[in-house]
């Protein structure tokens, strides 16, 4: 098992045949992923890389057929009516990848989904992989890196950083621990899917033993993990590293999220509250291998 | 810059309806004294900064003549708050405080939508009353396709014990505040302290809002010139950098600076991270081994070299850092080579006299390597590079006891290097325009060129040779708009297999001057040394 993206899920490409949306759709379907059909508003009836492209999704829908997850590579400014395109098509997983969509943009994102029962990755994220199965948005930049570093496993990982979800999961494999599935959840403040419900998402999927989280300042995502794991909700291993030990408050480090407000989103506030329900902190990324190692080999119960 | 000055808050409050009081922003003492007397005495002066807690510090002070308020503006306008200059004071009407309430709007993360808080005790932080007034604090959610409704705003009110007239008195400010805050795309808004004064009029005391970064393009009207989240107005150099990254929208360039005015030798490095995350868990890691960050930089999404080639001398036109560090995430799946390049082309062109250690890890990495080894081995300081498999906390280590080793064998030169002499202008230059910069070959040169490398390093193909001299295989045009990426290859090669006859110019608009500005200050305060003593 893994969770979100397998060999079996149908995916549409919003976006298709822009300059990224293509080249990653190529790069997504190297990968395993089956890509189903593309939309572009005005290139109805291309095709690219043999998908073919509809002009909006209701008409993708009716020419293939139910589709499970929309991935989007519109430009920010257009992210919201994508995505509520897909929503109202009855898509219930969408992965918004563009960086820089406005908040407002994305809270009337939410309303949508909580109103249609849908469910998004994003925005500001490279994806989703699940190791050997399949990948929404990119992680490794090719194929061929990605089934290089990427195994699988019984780890989950899910990050609010993208660079950091893959080079965790290439850590542990260095290590000889392979993965379930890779989340990016996305750098911005408010995301579709926060650290939490992914970590439900884990706790679901058989597959996975533990689970290694890359927090950051900001946000209360990791305060939120920790209430989680207190309800009793998330029972595996927890090992977590939050970045942004050396930030000041009041400023933003380059991701939209990643800024202390007040005594809002400290590390010190994420750190003792994980810590305080038994998930296992690690001060050092590199650290990260060796203690999961632990873990999985019960050296270490929690 | 995302975030208003109070005065500019308050402007957007009165055109909505919310009473301010009456005031006028200035920027020197005298400035000062005469607004107090056009307002009316008694006044306040209040300093026009981004933190918090200004009473604390003194930068809110009353004044009951012109005279006073004169010298509480002087006070205030030297003061320097984290290290920033004040250069704007608000003189404002003292109110008569009948009461003081507390008014805020956040978007919340865990509720996903925004939130309207207020509190029928005001005045200080929403966390102190919070936690010593429970029953006093009301929030509410908001539907963001709905808005705030006048009855959920009265309820709001209501909850904290308030009836009748002023009921609806505070809920009209509940609602006018959401509009304001719906309008201008805040992330935060904040009324603290929203004042009853004796004559019974609801008035906004206070004001900060700050406007979502990525929806600054939507509000030319506030004239925000950086969307960036700053606890400090833009520095020059951070100005200089947002114009590149506005200016080429090619991958994310991100900069800010933490620190200013140190000295060498004092452990301040020069910060260059490739991705959000992984720039911070680098920035933490280096930060372990002593080191403190004069900026943090993150390159991502897969910028051009070019624009990894501005960030570079940006970083390193700060004075007095003791050191570079580039670390990403250290698995990336952009092409390592690209930074590696530009990291060369600025290295050499500074002439590098302090040491640098780059985590180069991800696709490319082993070519990334040796560009970096073969190119930089000359410099007068060293430079390491290692890859995906050596963690950050090793590299920031071998920083440490590269700077350590540095410091005892000779002293790094104080202040920016400068920048070297111009080359001889080429003899026969053939040039062309690239998309932020131009490309010269002096054929001159080239002429006596055997290996030709620039047409072979160049990664797009749009080189090729006409009687045994490099031009463009495409039309100019089509090398302007995007034909050359800007790879920086044809240079960086031409160097050492070449004749030196390839030359990329990329401007970097205002950093000559930034930094002839900077030297200038330096040698000022040397010269001023030696009389002291």
């Amino acid at each position: 098992m893994a969770i979100l993206i397998d060999q079996t899920k149908r995916v549409l490409v919003q976006g298709i045949t822009g300059r990224e949306g293509s080249v990653r759709t190529r790069l997504m379907m190297e990968y395993g992923t089956r890509v189903v059909a593309g939309c572009t508003p005005g290139k109805g009836g291309r095709v690219v890389h043999g998908v073919p492209v509809f002009d909006t999704v209701a008409e993708a829908q009716e020419n293939v057929g139910p589709i499970d997850i929309s991935v989007i590579f519109v430009p920010a400014p257009l992210v919201k009516e994508a995505a509520l395109e897909a929503i109202e098509a009855s898509i219930k997983l969408l992965v918004l990848i563009p960086d820089r969509v406005p908040l407002y943009d994305v809270l009337e994102i939410i309303r949508a989904a909580e109103k249609r029962g849908a469910q998004f990755i994003g925005p500001n994220t490279v994806g989703v992989l699940s190791p050997g199965k399949g990948v929404l948005g990119m992680m490794g930049g090719t194929a061929e890196s990605a089934r290089a570093w990427f195994k699988p496993g019984p780890v989950g990982i899910v990050s609010r950083s993208g660079g950091m979800s893959a080079s965790t999961a290439y850590y542990l494999g260095k290590q000889g621990m392979g993965t379930s599935t890779i989340v990016h959840v996305g750098g911005d403040a408010i995301v579709g899917m926060p650290l939490p419900d992914v970590l439900k998402l884990f706790q679901a999927d058989e597959e996975t033993k533990a689970v290694v989280m890359f927090g950051e300042i900001g946000t209360s995502q990791e305060e939120r993990v920790a209430e989680l794991i207190e309800r009793g909700e998330f029972t595996k291993p927890l090992i977590a590293y939050i970045g942004g030990r050396a930030a000041k408050s009041g400023t933003r480090f380059s991701h939209a999220g990643a800024i202390v407000e007040g005594n809002r989103g400290t590390y010190e506030g994420k750190v003792r509250r994980l810590r305080q329900v038994g998930a296992y902190l690690v001060e050092t990324f590199n650290d990260v291998p060796q203690v999961t190692r632990r873990i999985l080999d019960g050296a270490i119960s929690l | 810059m995302a975030r208003l000055h109070e005065y500019q808050g308050k402007e957007l409050l009165r055109q909505q309806g919310i009473r301010i009081p009456r005031g006028a922003v200035v920027a020197t003492p005298q400035g000062a004294a005469n607004a107090a007397e056009e307002i009316g005495l008694p006044v306040v002066i209040k300093a026009q900064v981004w933190t918090t807690g200004r009473a604390g510090i003194g930068g809110i002070r009353f004044a009951e003549t012109a005279e006073e308020a004169r010298a509480a503006a002087a006070d205030i306008l030297s003061m320097r708050v984290e290290n920033f200059p004040v250069e704007y004071v608000l003189v404002e009407e003292k109110l008569d405080v009948e009461r003081e309430f507390y008014l805020g709007f956040i978007i919340d993360d865990s509720e996903r939508r925004p939130v309207m808080l207020f509190s029928s005790v005001g005045g200080t932080g929403v966390e102190d009353i919070a936690q010593h007034h429970p029953d006093k604090v009301a929030r509410e959610a908001i539907d963001v396709i709905e808005g705030l409704h006048a009855y959920q705003a009265r309820n709001i009110v209501r909850r904290t014990g308030i009836r009748g007239r002023l009921q609806v008195q505070l809920a009209e400010v509940l609602e006018k505040l959401y509009l304001v805050a719906r309008g201008v795309e805040a992330r935060a808004a904040e009324i603290n302290p929203l004042v009853l004064t004796a004559d019974g009029e609801v008035v906004a005391a206070d004001c900060r809002i700050t406007v979502d970064d990525y929806a600054v393009y939507r509000h030319p009207e506030l004239g925000i010139e950086i969307a960036r989240e700053l606890n400090h107005p833009p520095t020059e150099l951070e100005r200089i950098a947002y114009h590149v990254e506005k200016n080429d929208y090619r991958g994310t360039f991100y900069f800010i600076q933490l620190a200013q005015g140190f000295r060498a030798g004092e452990g301040y490095i020069g910060f260059h991270g490739a991705g959000g995350g992984g720039s911070m868990m680098s920035m933490d890691a280096v930060t372990r081994w002593g080191f403190k960050v004069a900026n943090f930089c993150d390159t991502s999404g897969n910028p051009p070299a070019s624009k990894f080639y501005r960030a570079a001398k940006i970083i390193l036109s700060q004075p007095n850092i003791d050191a570079y560090f580039e670390s990403g995430s250290g698995v990336a799946s952009q092409e390592q080579f690209h930074i590696a390049r530009a990291l060369v082309k600025a290295f050499r062109e500074e002439n590098l006299s302090i040491p640098a250690v780059l985590r180069l890890g991800g696709n490319g990495e082993d070519l990334a390597a040796h560009i970096i080894q073969a190119y930089t081995r000359d410099l007068p300081a060293p430079v390491e590079v290692y890859r995906k498999d050596d963690s950050a906390d090793f590299c920031a280590q071998r920083l440490r006891q590269l700077v350590d080793a540095h410091r005892s064998t000779e002293r790094t030169p104080v202040g920016i290097p400068s920048t070297p002499a111009e080359d001889a202008p080429p003899h026969e230059p053939y040039a062309f325009d690239i998309r932020t910069g131009t490309i010269t070959f002096d054929h001159a040169k080239c002429a006596h060129c055997e290996t030709k490398i620039c047409v072979q390093a160049c990664v797009p193909q749009i080189l090729k040779l006409e009687n045994d001299l490099p031009v463009l295989a495409i039309t100019r045009e089509e090398a302007q708009r995007g034909g050359c990426i800007e790879c920086l290859a044809c240079e960086v090669e031409c160097w050492f297999h070449g004749q030196n006859g390839a030359r990329i110019d990329l401007p970097i608009e205002g950093l000559d001057e930034y930094r002839q500005k900077v030297k200038r200050t330096s040698e000022a305060v040397e010269s001023v040394v030696p009389v002291e003593q």
